[in-house]
């Protein structure tokens, strides 16, 4: 059984496996068919428009499913390796062992952002960034540049108690829980901590660094706290919604999934706290 | 060496937009979406004016997009209304339901106005050239 955990837990050897299969996939090909279909839909998914992705009720579910494809993928090369999970609340600065160059390496340097330690760094040779929208084929990082803060625990309790799943329009203007974890409104979590991480992260090809499946494992964990936190919430709308993914209906690229199939994540994995 | 592009990725979005033609309608009707002012419920209204400066060394424009010919089909499946350009490299851009703007390299932190999103671009570039958008 998969069991994520919280990479600040992680013991050298579980870091070494996932460190090596993330470079055994980008070897072969398929680590960035992952970051072409997050592009895709980041630049499809619109407020007035079709929306499955991003900025959509569909948010949490389109990402739970795309990171057990992701998980799925690593554990074909290595079939101890789960997705850890990044809880920026508590590591939320740059001397965190998240950063250090046994497991993500640090931020880039000031002349160009560029990463210059751990096993992403463009110097390592594992590690170019095809998928992208410059020039530029190296790992960039500005990790907290300008002052740029991360969201505090109270910020995330503040979503937390938010008992509406999703609300119309259903996109970036919606209150509710989904929209403020997104951050497209409210104290912005998802949103805000891809911007404090900076260079591929604050872009469409942000699932070229690594960080991103631990970020996205984080807000998916989110997601399953605030269902035991509220039993009699469920995701929304439940049918006949223009442009957005209702409960029952398929979410594209995958054919055979919908949100009401991603709801409960215990047949996939479970986490290291009690759930 | 060139690796998976741009251009692939934006394949792969036209990939997309295929499947979404073969749900039916609801992909026409952003095809074929008015790119004249979408009053949101942020108080929203027109599409901004053109813009056309040297910021930072480098040429950025902006002016807004008139459907028949441009605009969704090669942009990987929506039309923002609004083209804008760094050194005459088309700068993928998203205008958000409270009327705020995001594009591909800085795509979680809104600015307020295409020029500020045009500007934001050319910083996070760093000189770097944008990859080009154009399909095919």
């Amino acid at each position: 059984m998969t069991v994520r955990k919280n990479q600040a837990q992680l013991t050298a050897d579980e870091k070494r496996r996932f460190v090596n299969a993330l470079l055994a996939l980008k070897r072969n090909g398929r680590y960035d068919t992952f970051v072409t279909t997050h592009n895709a839909f980041i630049m499809s998914d619109t407020d007035n428009g079709d929306r499955v992705g991003h900025r959509s009720p569909s948010f949490l579910p389109w990402h739970r499913r795309f990171l057990i494809q992701f998980e799925q993928a690593l554990q074909s090369v290595d079939r101890s390796v789960a997705l850890p999970y990044w809880d920026w609340t508590a590591d939320r600065t740059t001397a965190s062992s998240l950063w250090a160059a046994d497991f993500l390496g640090g931020t880039g340097r000031a002349r160009d952002g560029q990463v210059m330690d751990g096993p992403f760094a463009a110097s390592s040779g594992g590690w170019a960034v095809n998928v992208r929208v410059d020039g530029r084929t190296f790992l960039r990082r500005a990790l907290g540049a300008g002052g740029r803060q991360l969201p505090t625990r109270a910020d995330v309790e503040s979503v937390l108690a938010m008992s509406t799943y999703d609300a119309p329009p259903w996109n970036s203007a919606s209150d509710g829980f989904r929209n403020h974890l997104e951050g497209w409104r409210g104290v912005n979590l998802h949103n805000r901590v891809h911007v404090w991480v900076g260079g591929q992260m604050a872009t469409g090809v942000s699932p070229n660094d690594p960080v991103f499946w631990l970020h996205h494992a984080f807000i998916d964990k989110l997601w399953a706290d605030w269902q035991r936190r509220h039993p009699d919430s469920a995701y929304l709308p439940t049918a006949g919604t223009p442009n957005v993914v209702d409960l029952r209906e398929s979410m594209r690229p995958w054919t055979d999934v919908t949100p009401a199939d991603m709801l409960d994540h215990r047949p996939h994995y479970t986490y290291d706290t009690a759930a | 060496m060139s690796g998976i592009t741009r251009r692939r990725a934006l394949g792969a979005a036209a990939g997309a937009a295929a499947g979404l033609a073969a749900a039916g309608a609801a992909h026409a009707a952003i095809r074929t979406t008015d790119p004249r002012p979408q009053h949101a419920p942020g108080g929203a209204t027109a599409v901004p004016g053109s813009f056309d400066e040297v910021y930072q060394g480098r040429r950025i424009q902006g002016h807004p997009t008139h459907h028949g010919g441009h605009g969704g089909g090669r942009h990987g499946g929506h039309d923002a209304g609004y083209t804008v350009r760094v050194d005459g490299e088309e700068l993928h851009v998203m205008r958000n339901a409270d009327g705020t703007w995001i594009s591909v390299v800085n795509h979680y932190e809104p600015r307020a106005t295409p020029r500020a999103l045009a500007r934001a671009a050319v910083t996070e570039l760093q000189g770097a050239a944008l990859v080009p958008l154009a399909l095919g």
